[in-house]
């Protein structure tokens, strides 16, 4: 839902700012169904000797559940433009914590070890 | 003067309502998108909460990488990846309740809340496991944290399968600030399950009267996404902290 539809009524004659977005049972399922392939996945790539490429692997298979469960579980591929750029904002201030953090650790020592 | 005639004009300007909706919204689609929005921004605070944690593992992990390798040997994969089993399958028994609750259907309702709490309860009986396996080894950081599976790791099982060679005292001894930063993130996650599953047996209860199947779904759905946020925060611990160092 992008635009909100101004001629909806909830029924009882008032206009809709923001439709309710019912999801059905059978995305919940297929969902589902993905997390628990991802998990399985990610528990057997772990016993893989992939060197470097192991929590790397690990990491990108938890961002895509976990990016799965807040489209689909927690709806906010249907939610309004304001709760979309509430989670971005979210993601982004917690990229800087962890990005700027570990860049200012890495690079302290740099060339001195 | 009496009252009667203040209160009227305002009496007249009531407008029609479901008894759900606060007066002081328009229409009852905003009222759910304020509180949606309310909510989010709480697991927001919750986002950098556990960002710190995440943040700090990341740091100590770089600084201490072979005592964390050594650490993370000690944990079960079965458990662990058990444990992501029962809290992804209570998310989706969740997300059911929720779509319950939005089609009205009052009995599916109490069935997903009591099947979520079930599985909750399930995760911290194994979380339960796991902690007294560390307290029975003395992993618990403190004055009883023992040293040994990390001296001498022929002696430990789990170091053993794991292949893991006799490591220098300095680096053994930062194996406790692997297990601080298990515990702390562990169970500061396992407090919110707490707090999770206390909240859903109140559900439960007001699930039965009937409480959520009018039409007002926003508690239902927004304790729906506290829940499934506790589940993302393990969806990252689980490799973190379990899967990642299995061949180092």
């Amino acid at each position: 839902m992008s635009q909100p539809n101004l001629n909806d009524q909830d029924g009882q004659g008032h206009h809709v700012a923001h439709e309710h977005h019912i999801v059905s049972p059978k995305i919940y399922l297929v969902i589902l169904l993905a997390l628990l392939v991802g998990t399985a996945l990610t528990v057997w790539a772990s016993y893989i000797d992939l060197g470097i490429l192991n929590p790397i692997l690990a990491l990108a298979i938890a961002c895509t559940k976990a990016t799965l469960v807040v489209l689909f579980f927690m709806h906010v591929k249907y939610a309004t433009k304001l709760t979309k750029l509430t989670v971005g904002a979210g993601v982004f201030t917690f990229l800087i914590l962890v990005g700027m953090t570990l860049a200012d650790y890495f690079s302290r020592a740099w060339g001195r070890w | 003067m009496s009252d009667s005639r203040v209160i009227a004009p305002v009496e007249a300007a009531h407008h029609e309502h479901p008894p759900y909706q606060r007066h002081h919204f328009e229409t009852y689609a905003q009222q759910e998108d304020a509180t949606n929005f309310a909510m989010w921004l709480f697991l927001l605070t919750e986002i950098m909460f556990f960002g710190g944690l995440f943040t700090a593992y990341l740091i100590y992990r770089n600084w201490y990488y072979p005592a964390f390798v050594a650490g993370s040997h000690q944990l079960s994969i079965p458990l662990g990846g058990l444990n992501t089993l029962l809290l992804i399958t209570s998310s989706f028994t969740m997300a059911m309740g929720v779509w319950c609750a939005e089609t009205k259907k009052q009995g599916g309702l109490v069935l997903c809340l009591i099947l979520t709490f079930i599985l909750g309860l399930g995760f911290l009986g194994i979380k339960t496991i796991e902690y007294g396996e560390k307290i029975e080894k003395h992993h618990v950081p403190g004055f009883h944290y023992s040293l040994q599976s990390f001296l001498d790791p022929d002696s430990d099982e789990a170091a053993k399968a794991a292949g893991d060679k006799p490591m220098a005292l300095d680096m053994a001894r930062h194996t406790e600030v692997y297990f601080s930063l298990y515990f702390a993130m562990t169970g500061m996650h396992a407090v919110h399950m707490i707090i999770g599953i206390a909240i859903l047996a109140f559900m439960i209860f007001r699930a039965r009267a009937g409480a959520y199947t009018t039409g007002h779904v926003t508690f239902v759905e927004n304790f729906g996404l506290y829940w499934h946020f506790v589940d993302i925060v393990w969806i990252f611990l689980f490799p973190l902290l379990y899967l990642i160092s299995r061949h180092q």
